[in-house]
């Protein structure tokens, strides 16, 4: 190669330099295939996580004391909480006037509820002043006629809940996600009867756990029959397992609810063979029990899918050798094969804990109350308390949850090898 | 495993017995409850349970009323419509985007491909719950909540994952050259997608589209949140018909949509058998 001597540069046809050339048509290959995941990115960005990071935000954010009460909140931080002392004839009148346009506009029943989450009573106390507000003296003064409309704005209580959730963040919502409240001592436990956010994320976890390991019991056999199987028979059972998977979720729950019922197949059945008599028919259904057959049998082809794909890759020839080597069927199968299976192990127990821990409708339905799991107050949050906040802040914490899991399967898995059917 | 061979103590033939039972238990465990719901839908009581004349098999015992009960019930009817308006569309949304974004992300250089691949599968990720939540906050602010569009746009983002894992599946299977031989011949990048790329990797994306398919038309959390009693589909129904006022046609509708996948499930596997065959990959 006497042509190429160093110093000189290598040129296209047209004269330009190899490496630019090369350089150029590398950055259009990546803006094709870019151009080509665009629709799609900005789809999901629009509809998916738009909405996630949306209720990571109402988690924390309070503007609605800020936004209906605006000149209160400016003369409240005026206000020296530990005085002991109930705010001025200032506040008051800064009151009167946010008040007077918030009845106007019909905001101050909202903000009532909204503080009714923090102190009981505080929805009462808005509505109630509401009403009067218009017969107020326009003159002044306020303190007199306001603690005239109602006995709780002469008492600290209130005043220091509208001064604490004046800020446009609060991290109000998360405290009682984890059961915790704010006094004047700072931040502390709630009392033991009035706790159920964590016993909620204490029971989640318990009842993913069993439903984990009652999963994997059964799956192990299913999937080392599968793998070991010839193809011709372990495709036909694989059809016993693909069945359940294909079949929608509600066709199980409702079949569980049906044979579970204590008017239902099962009890029938135990009772005709003479097991159980008539009068103590089993209750496995509106419980902890139903849950867990329920949720088991349901996810049950997750843990087995992921356990077959790592077995099917493990040699026979292995544990063939383990016994020509002398070990017994026990000590080939636990000391050779077993290691080998163990990434399918992790697989499929990640998958259905993940699965399990945000479930949402067959805990609702066969769950009853001791069954529920912190989906269903969730939902309970945003369709019937409507205190949507909490709800956020409870999402976030069982999101938080999936992402740490989610990050274990990628690493045990990877992401790319997610197989389906 | 496959079979006992003839030198097999005695223990090992208990084991090697006992262990099929177990296995055949654990079979009947996960069958069982499906197939259970199918002569219940017979029923001619309004029980959710054999009647003495069903277990003697009494034709008195059988009808159809369920089932024509959910042919002439207008609740019923509705949300069957409604589903089969909802799923087709959202099918159709999460199968272009997801097929385009697949065939962009099997090229070989694509910047930021970790993130970007994490982002499109959070949705199949993320509880259903969770989704649902966010969904339902985001869509209020927007005005999505309670309409048709809303419903359709967060079942396709729900089933987008799905089309770009099967399809991404085939694609690995694809040999990059013959793009490249379609493109010397003079053919420009679309006729090249529709006429090369595109017949080759159908099997994986019907796969995806049967996927989204089902995520749609199964799913009911989302919908729960998100829809209005005109959206109401027939996961829906279902769920309210268990939680309020448990009817017998539950079971009715349950079957017809088990007979449903077992049609979806003959479908994937010959695509999958085909699929296998075109790579050479037959089991023969």
């Amino acid at each position: 190669m006497s042509d190429t001597t160093a110093g000189e540069v290598l040129t296209t046809k047209d004269g330009q330099p190899l490496k630019v050339a090369l350089a150029k048509a590398l950055r259009r290959e990546k803006l094709r295939s870019l151009a080509l995941i665009a629709p799609l990115l900005i789809f999901v960005l629009l509809t998916f996580v738009a909405p996630i990071v949306d209720m990571l935000f109402r988690s924390v954010e309070n503007s609605i004391v800020e936004e209906t009460l605006p000149r209160t909140v400016v003369a409240l931080r005026e206000w020296d909480a530990d005085s002991g002392q109930v705010p001025d004839e200032a506040v008051y009148a800064a009151l009167y006037a946010d008040l007077a346009v918030a009845v106007e506009e019909k905001t101050h029943t909202r903000l009532g509820s909204r503080l009714n989450y923090e102190e009981g009573g505080m929805s009462s106390l808005f509505r109630k002043t509401g009403r009067r507000i218009k017969r107020m003296d326009e003159a002044g003064p306020f303190k007199e006629q306001f603690l005239e409309a109602d006995r709780k704005w002469g008492e600290l209580a209130t005043w220091n809940v509208l001064r604490q959730f004046s800020p446009r963040f609060t991290d109000g919502y998360f405290l009682s996600a984890f059961d915790a409240q704010r006094t004047a001592d700072g931040i502390e436990m709630k009392p033991d009867n009035e706790r159920i956010y964590m016993l909620l994320f204490g029971r989640t976890l318990f009842l993913s756990i069993v439903i984990t390991v009652s999963c994997l019991v059964l799956g192990y056999p299913i999937a080392f029959l599968l793998a070991s199987l010839p193809l011709r028979s372990s495709n036909l059972l694989m059809i016993l397992v693909l069945l359940p998977f294909w079949t929608s979720l509600l066709v199980r729950t409702s079949a569980w609810k049906v044979l579970l019922q204590q008017q239902g197949v099962i009890n029938d059945f135990l009772v005709w063979i003479g097991l159980i008599s008539d009068a103590n028919r089993l209750v496995m259904i509106n419980n902890q029990t139903g849950t867990i057959i329920a949720m088991t049998h349901i996810l049950l082809p997750f843990m087995i899918l992921p356990l077959y794909s790592v077995m099917k890759t493990i040699s026979p020839t292995y544990v063939r050798a383990a016994k020509s080597l002398g070990a017994n069927d026990w000590t080939a199968f636990w000391r050779v094969y077993f290691p080998q299976s163990v990434p399918g192990i992790g697989a499929g127990a990640v998958l259905v804990f993940i699965l399990s821990i945000g479930y949402y409708i067959t805990p609702e339905l066969v769950g009853g109350t001791s069954g529920i799991f912190i989906s269903n107050r969730i939902a309970y949050h945003i369709s019937s308390s409507l205190n949507w906040g909490l709800a956020a802040a409870l999402g976030t914490l069982l999101l938080v949850a999936v992402m740490v899991l989610f990050t274990v399967y990628d690493k045990i898995v990877g992401i790319d090898n997610v197989k389906l059917g | 495993m496959s079979a006992l061979p003839p030198y097999a103590s005695p223990v090992q033939r208990i084991w090697f017995y006992s262990f099929r039972v177990i296995c055949g238990l654990i079979f009947f465990f996960l069958i069982f409850p499906i197939l259970v719901i199918l002569p219940l839908s017979f029923n001619a009581q309004d029980f959710f349970t054999f009647t003495k004349e069903m277990l003697a098999l009494d034709p008195a015992g059988y009808s159809f009323k369920h089932y024509h009960d959910f042919f002439t019930n207008p609740d019923w009817q509705q949300a069957l419509t409604n589903s089969v308006m909802i799923a087709p569309i959202a099918t159709l949304l999460a199968t272009s985007f997801g097929t385009l974004a697949a065939v962009g992300l099997s090229q070989s250089h694509v910047p930021y491909k970790p993130a970007i691949m994490a982002v499109l599968i959070s949705p199949m990720i993320v509880p259903l719950i969770i989704s649902a939540a966010g969904m339902y906050f985001f869509y209020s602010r927007i005005g999505l909540q309670g309409t048709y569009w809303g419903v359709v746009l967060a079942h396709a983002a729900l089933g987008t994952p799905f089309v770009i894992i099967t399809v991404t599946a085939t694609l690995v299977g694809f040999d990059r050259s013959l793009v490249r031989a379609s493109a010397s011949l003079g053919a420009n990048p679309v006729t090249t997608f529709f006429k090369v790329q595109m017949p080759l990797i159908v099997p994986g994306v019907v796969s995806g589209a049967l996927f989204a398919f089902i995520t749609s038309f199964d799913e009911v959390v989302v919908v729960l949140f998100l829809g209005s009693a005109g959206q109401k589909t027939l996961p829906w129904q279902m769920f309210t018909g268990l939680r309020e006022q448990i009817s017998p046609t539950i079971l009715a509708v349950a079957s017809l949509m088990v007979a449903i996948s077992i049609v979806l499930l003959t479908v994937l596997e010959m695509l999958r058998r085909r699929s296998e065959r075109l790579r050479g990959l037959s089991p023969g």
